[in-house]
């Protein structure tokens, strides 16, 4: 009975710590300026337009070339775009930010842009009409030191080029 | 900047070394350079000395007052750098220059404690600069070796830089690193837009010289060890390619053909190869390309980021980083790419391993808990120290006598890049004697040329 009890406070704990920390997590991956999620950028600041409601870059998590959902959706209406406009051909351009050897995070630049065309390849975008350009930690958008300025600069950009 | 290339190839050869004397003398003296010196070794570094003549040659020739103090200045300089010597202040010496290379006179010096004494002469004979020096055990009152040089005037600094190199093999039993050069990457403007240029210079930061014009991206160059190429890489024409630059003549060309990106380049230890990255559809491996023949072979053939490879002294190993454990971790393989091994396994990421020229170790950068380390670990990963901690720094090289290791190191900025600097470092492989490698620019990616004269 007693043992029963004692189970049963001790579940009520473990449940209870489980939401605090639940919305521990929750707080910490909002983060105070409101413009990252975990460690990937999701404000504006930095993003420019290839037409109206095209952004033209998409944003990566620390040492990831994965891309979240924002950036599939960016990818797609990316796409549309060059759908529609079929004469334009684009650089996809690779960056990393401050944080990785440079040697390294030329590779890295390369990758990220490269996940970026290949999106955009299985939405019909000839790869033809698609180069990748890395410049690893070389091109930073934002000079800062921070984990939100490095946020900015994990990117991939699609520049038009012609 | 051709010319002036070619010109020094030709001061370079017209180096003409004497052996003047025999040595028979034992070292007495004798500095321990395998643990951190915190004792350095008290010697003094006479001026040499210059009669009336040769210095109102001199003056004319090099526009310096007294060359004879300026060529003992830089063994001076260079001595102290090393951190293993501690050259005495000159206004306790007692005793005059010429009368000291003669015979010094053992009790004086050995009053202001010096341990060891540098003494010399400078002449002029048929406009050449010619220098002996001796350098004299004073506990023994004896004469340790004796050398003479001459070369033309002009290269004055490189004999300092000569009698440093033996000076320091004499005293330590090992090969100085002294008549040598780096080869870095100068940066000026702002992080958003940095202008890069290759610049070579001294290893006592003199005699800069910019290589390109800051046109074009540029980064990581590193010396063959034949000391007239370079490898680097450039984004000449918004294409990153590896290129190949005759530091003599100013030739370049790309090396090979890849669609693609190609990076991280490196000479084998014969100089007759290159090593680097060759980036296509997200995947980075590494290949080599003969310069001779111009055959291209892959290394490695792996879904992961494989860079950063570098060879072993004696050709036969290759270290590299890879992300294929999921996160950067330096490996190594034989030269075919086969029997690959991880090496690292500390917490952090791992970066940059170069092999060290005396081949049982490996300097790399590790990344750990938002702190960048450089450290040396042994061929089979055992044994890791790290050698320096800081917010940012990375790429060390080796010294040719395998004994100091050159890096850069940058600083925090704020959001308008305000702090921000990049500048070149050097350590001890004890971990101590760090120091600021001075230079005109920020600098990074430096890369140490092997001995110039052996």
């Amino acid at each position: 009975m007693n043992l029963k009890k004692i189970l049963k406070n001790g579940f009520l704990i473990l449940v209870a710590s489980i939401i605090l920390t639940a919305c521990a997590t929750q707080k910490k991956s909002t983060t105070s300026t409101g413009q990252m999620q975990g460690d990937v950028y999701t404000g504006t600041d930095t993003v420019k337009y290839l037409a109206s409601g095209v952004p033209d870059r998409v944003f990566f998590a620390t040492n990831e070339t994965i891309l979240t959902t924002a950036s599939r959706d960016t990818l797609r209406k990316q796409a549309a775009w060059l759908r529609k406009n079929s004469n334009i051909y684009v650089v996809l351009e690779g960056h990393a930010d401050e944080r990785g050897t440079r040697e390294y995070n030329l590779a890295l630049g390369e990758r990220r842009a490269n996940s970026a065309k290949d999106y955009l390849m299985t939405y019909g975008i000839s790869a033809d009409r698609i180069s990748v350009l890395s410049y690893g930690k070389e091109r930073p958008v934002d000079s800062g030191s921070s984990p939100l300025a490095w946020s900015k600069n994990r990117r991939s950009v699609t520049v038009k080029a012609n | 900047m051709q010319e002036k290339c070619w010109k020094d190839k030709m001061l370079f050869r017209y180096l003409i070394l004497l052996i003047l004397l025999p040595i028979k003398s034992f070292a007495l003296i004798e500095v321990d350079i395998t643990r951190g010196n915190l004792s350095p070794l008290p010697l003094a570094v006479s001026p040499l000395s210059i009669d009336e003549k040769s210095r109102e040659g001199f003056k004319k020739i090099l526009k310096k007052e007294n060359i004879g103090s300026e060529i003992s200045m830089v063994v001076e300089n260079n001595l102290k750098q090393s951190g293993l010597f501690n050259p005495l202040n000159k206004d306790s010496f007692l005793q005059k220059p010429d009368i000291a290379n003669l015979k010094p006179r053992f009790e004086d010096w050995n009053l202001i404690k010096a341990q060891a004494l540098i003494t010399g002469k400078v002449t002029l004979i048929d406009n050449k600069l010619r220098v002996e020096f001796r350098l004299w055990d004073i506990l023994a009152g004896k004469e340790m070796m004796a050398l003479a040089f001459t070369t033309v005037p002009s290269n004055w600094r490189r004999v300092g830089h000569i009698i440093t190199d033996k000076v320091y093999e004499r005293l330590t039993g090992e090969k100085g690193y002294f008549d040598t050069r780096i080869i870095y990457v100068a940066e000026e403007g702002p992080k958003t837009k940095r202008i890069k240029k290759l610049a070579i210079m001294d290893q006592d930061g003199f005699n800069n010289k910019f290589l390109t014009l800051g046109n074009e991206l540029v980064l990581t160059p590193r010396f063959s060890p034949t000391n007239q190429m370079v490898t680097y890489l450039s984004y000449f024409r918004n294409l990153p390619r590896v290129y190949l630059l005759d530091i003599e003549t100013g030739m370049q060309e790309v090396v090979g053909d890849f669609a693609g990106m190609t990076f991280a380049p490196r000479f084998s230890p014969d100089g007759k190869k290159i090593i680097m990255s060759f980036a296509k559809d997200g995947n980075s491996d590494i290949y080599t390309m003969d310069l001779e023949n111009r055959v291209v072979e892959r290394i490695t053939n792996h879904p992961s980021i494989d860079t950063s490879p570098s060879y072993s002294p004696d050709g036969k190993y290759i270290c590299f980083n890879s992300d294929r454990s999921g996160y950067q971790q330096i490996y190594t393989m034989n030269n075919n790419g086969k029997n690959v091994k991880r090496i690292s396994f500390g917490k952090g990421l791992y970066g940059t391993p170069v092999w060290s020229p005396r081949g049982d170790l490996i300097a790399f950068t590790r990344l750990h808990k938002g702190k960048f380390y450089i450290g040396v670990m042994r061929t089979d990963g055992t044994g890791e120290r790290l050698l320096t901690e800081n917010f940012y720094q990375e790429a060390p090289s080796w010294s040719p006598n395998g004994r100091v290791l050159i890096f850069y190191r940058e600083t925090k900025s704020n959001s308008e890049g305000e702090g921000f600097s990049a500048k070149l470092w050097s350590i001890d492989l004890t971990g101590y004697n760090e120091r600021l490698v001075e230079t005109k620019t920020d600098a990074s990616d430096p890369s140490w040329s092997s001995l110039l004269s052996n």
